[in-house]
């Protein structure tokens, strides 16, 4: 009935490598030849890396085309308490080109109050067109409004492409309003492309904790939707003077059922630096032994203007904050210096930090894992290099003074 | 009518102080969604290949499904009612439903069948939408917050949507839960919102909910002899051009390792020679406020 992989026997040599590379365990051998078994997602891994092209992928795709009448790039421009973030301006720069490639324009849904000013960063930025909604049901986020309102501009301008941060607000409503399209949703991507022949979105995110990556793409429905991890992509310069459009817009609120109120917004700025927006990220892990040794972590990370970051193990022990770790079941950053102060480098520990610019690692046994994903590596005493990085480094302070 | 209502409300909050004859003052009944994952924590990387070595590796319940599990269970002890276990997935994943009634779920369905194969979350909350109609009338449905091995996030508020409810991601506390209503607490990036649902409604939890317990001695005994529905799509009614890889949206194109491998420079010499060196090579690359010379 086409759900399963096929495997050509008489081509199979018997080399294993699909069971090798099988992220669900799904392969196993029998009479010398792989049999697919019940854990089979059809990933398709086995496929891409047989010798012999003998695992044939169910055929997904019926002969129809995607859905026609939609065109253009529309990036989904999140703000909070009336300040724009960081991933809308790394959006338009990745939107601009994905629309350059489709010789299409690029637009913005901006949603909150007195939006004007927003507006024209968001063209300066590269947006030819804002959609914004001025109303004060949207002045905070709740996934019933936010969803509602982002529906009907989609329905009404119909982009080919929308774009949203990967953030807490654009990972809890997005994929409600995927749902509401009936669209297919590609989520915490890391590389966008566009397909120069079947000009379809690319959309590579990591999968299994960043252990493997995927392509995925949305062949027939529209818009194609992905949510993109902030930081990943780079923001282009801004352009004053660049002409764009503000176009008001009604959302028809009779739909909205008011289930959902949003009662109150608390910040907690417990860190001067977020862990999630650090240039500098300084991490230590159980290589510090104690707890009155993690001071020295935030010392250094105070001395580079950085934020302090943690391995589960440190967490674990006491040392510091959940809100500190860095990891799969912490945060993923993704910063332009990452250093890791006696964190040996479990994997859960690396796929929450390796996609940062550069790393340096400090540790005592030069067969961490750490050391595989470093740009710079120190073996040796923490106790030692740590103190004299600030010593140098506050001398350095005192010269520019 | 107000000392009648004192008198009404009296004799039931004296009841309440009884732990063991508490009387429910409304029933919930709760549906918590899970998903059985390889072992994250016995994943290793092959340190020559940068590929995963998954030999011997377990499967386990998503651990951020623990906490949506606890919640409901809470939830449940103190008002009474159920906890019913949802999971989709291979018939072995009849395994993760016996675990969660080891600590202490009422119920558990298996939504597995061929045809459920390969599903994206689109297809994934189609299907589990369909067996949520065929458990019947819930008052809240809760997810965890993400599944380790897709890392999406994207089902439990997805499925919210097929089922018309309202929702909250990222619940880090339930502040209140009345007639009707549910106040939760939303975790941010910068801080937390304050959010007030009408029931039924749809929560995924993060792992600042609260503390899983461990299992019972009672529960699991019960966990090797309770039955476990095994519904397929004509169970549940679901049309196959709409679940498994048939009714998925999203194709995946291609799955390769990533790029792990850097140019690496191992700094030696003296402990003041390695830092001197480190600090200017960041300096020239700009990566630090410093003009180290």
């Amino acid at each position: 009935m086409g759900s399963e992989i096929l495997i050509d026997l008489d081509r199979c040599s018997g080399c294993e490598s699909c069971l090798e590379v099988c992220p669900f365990s799904a392969l196993e051998m029998r009479d010398g030849k792989p049999v697919v078994n019940e854990q089979c997602t059809l990933c398709g891994a086995c496929a891409e890396v047989c010798p012999e092209g003998a695992i044939i992928l169910p055929e997904t795709a019926p002969s129809a085309g995607p859905e026609t009448g939609y065109r253009g790039v529309m990036v989904f421009a999140e703000q909070r308490l009336g300040r724009l973030s960081e991933v809308a301006f790394e959006l338009l720069s990745k939107g601009r080109e994905l629309a350059q490639l489709l010789d299409a324009p690029l637009t913005a849904a901006l949603l909150g109050r007195n939006l004007a000013p927003l507006a024209a960063e968001l063209i300066s930025q590269g947006a030819d067109r804002v959609y914004a909604v001025d109303h004060p049901r949207v002045e905070g986020f709740t996934d019933e409004v936010y969803g509602e309102a982002l529906t009907q501009i989609i329905r009404a301008v119909r982009p080919e492409i929308l774009l949203a941060g990967a953030t807490p607000v654009g990972r809890s409503f997005i994929p409600k309003v995927a749902t509401q399209v009936g669209t297919g949703l590609t989520a915490d991507c890391t590389d966008l492309a566009i397909d120069p022949e079947k000009k379809v979105l690319l959309q590579t995110r990591p999968a299994f904790g960043g252990n493997i990556m995927a392509t995925i793409i949305c062949p027939l429905r529209r818009p194609q939707m992905a949510t993109v991890r902030a930081r990943v992509m780079k923001r282009g310069a801004a352009k004053p003077g660049r002409p764009g459009e503000v176009i008001p817009f009604e959302v028809d609120w009779d739909r909205v059922a008011g289930k959902t109120r949003l009662l109150e917004i608390v910040e907690e700025l417990t860190e001067k630096v977020r862990l999630a927006e650090a240039d500098i990220i300084v991490a230590g892990g159980r290589g510090l032994q104690e707890g009155k040794n993690f001071p020295l972590i935030r010392e250094l990370a105070d001395c580079l203007g950085g934020a302090v970051g943690a391995s589960r193990g440190a967490v674990d022990s006491g040392w510091i904050s959940y809100a500190h770790q860095v990891g799969q079941t912490g945060k993923t950053v993704a910063p332009k210096l990452y250093l890791a102060i006696g964190v040996s480098g479990a994997v859960q520990h690396l796929v929450g930090m390796q996609s940062s610019e550069t790393i340096v690692a400090v540790n005592s046994d030069p067969h961490a894992p750490i050391f595989d994903v470093a740009t710079y590596g120190i073996v040796g005493n923490l106790f030692e290099v740590v103190p004299e990085m600030i010593r140098q480094l506050k001398a350095a302070a005192g010269r520019r003074e | 009518m107000e000392p009648l209502r004192e008198g009404f409300f009296a004799p039931r909050l004296a009841l309440c102080a009884l732990p063991r004859r508490r009387k429910p003052i409304t029933a919930m009944h709760i549906i918590v969604c899970i998903k059985q994952v390889p072992d994250a924590r016995q994943v290793k990387l092959d340190p020559e290949t940068h590929t995963l070595i998954r030999t011997g590796v377990e499967s386990i319940i998503n651990p951020y499904d623990m906490y949506a599990l606890e919640e409901g269970l809470r939830i449940k002890e103190r008002l009474g009612g159920t906890v019913t276990v949802l999971t989709m997935g291979p018939p072995q994943a009849e395994t993760a439903l016996r675990e969660a009634i080891s600590y202490g779920a009422d119920e558990a369905v298996l939504l597995s069948d061929r045809a459920f194969a390969g599903a994206d979350t689109w297809a994934t909350t189609y299907t589990l939408a369909r067996g949520i109609e065929k458990i019947g009338p819930f008052d809240l449905i809760f997810c965890g917050k993400q599944a380790v091995d897709g890392d999406t996030a994207q089902v439990g508020p997805g499925l919210a949507e097929r089922l018309s409810l309202p929702y909250a991601a990222w619940v880090r506390k339930i502040e209140d839960l009345g007639e009707g209503l549910i106040r939760v607490q939303r975790l941010m990036d910068d801080g937390y919102d304050r959010l007030e649902l009408a029931l039924p409604a749809l929560l995924t939890v993060v792992k600042e909910i609260n503390e899983p317990r461990v299992p019972s001695l009672k529960g699991k005994m019960r966990a090797k002899s309770q039955k476990i529905p095994l519904y397929g799509a004509a169970d549940i009614g679901a049309d196959l051009k709409l679940t498994g890889l048939a009714g998925s949206y999203t194709q995946v194109i291609r799955v390769f390792a990533p790029l792990r491998a850097r140019e690496k420079e191992w700094l030696t010499g003296s402990v003041e020679n390695q830092v001197g060196q480190l600090l200017h090579k960041l300096a020239t690359r700009q990566l630090i406020p410093f003009d180290i010379s």
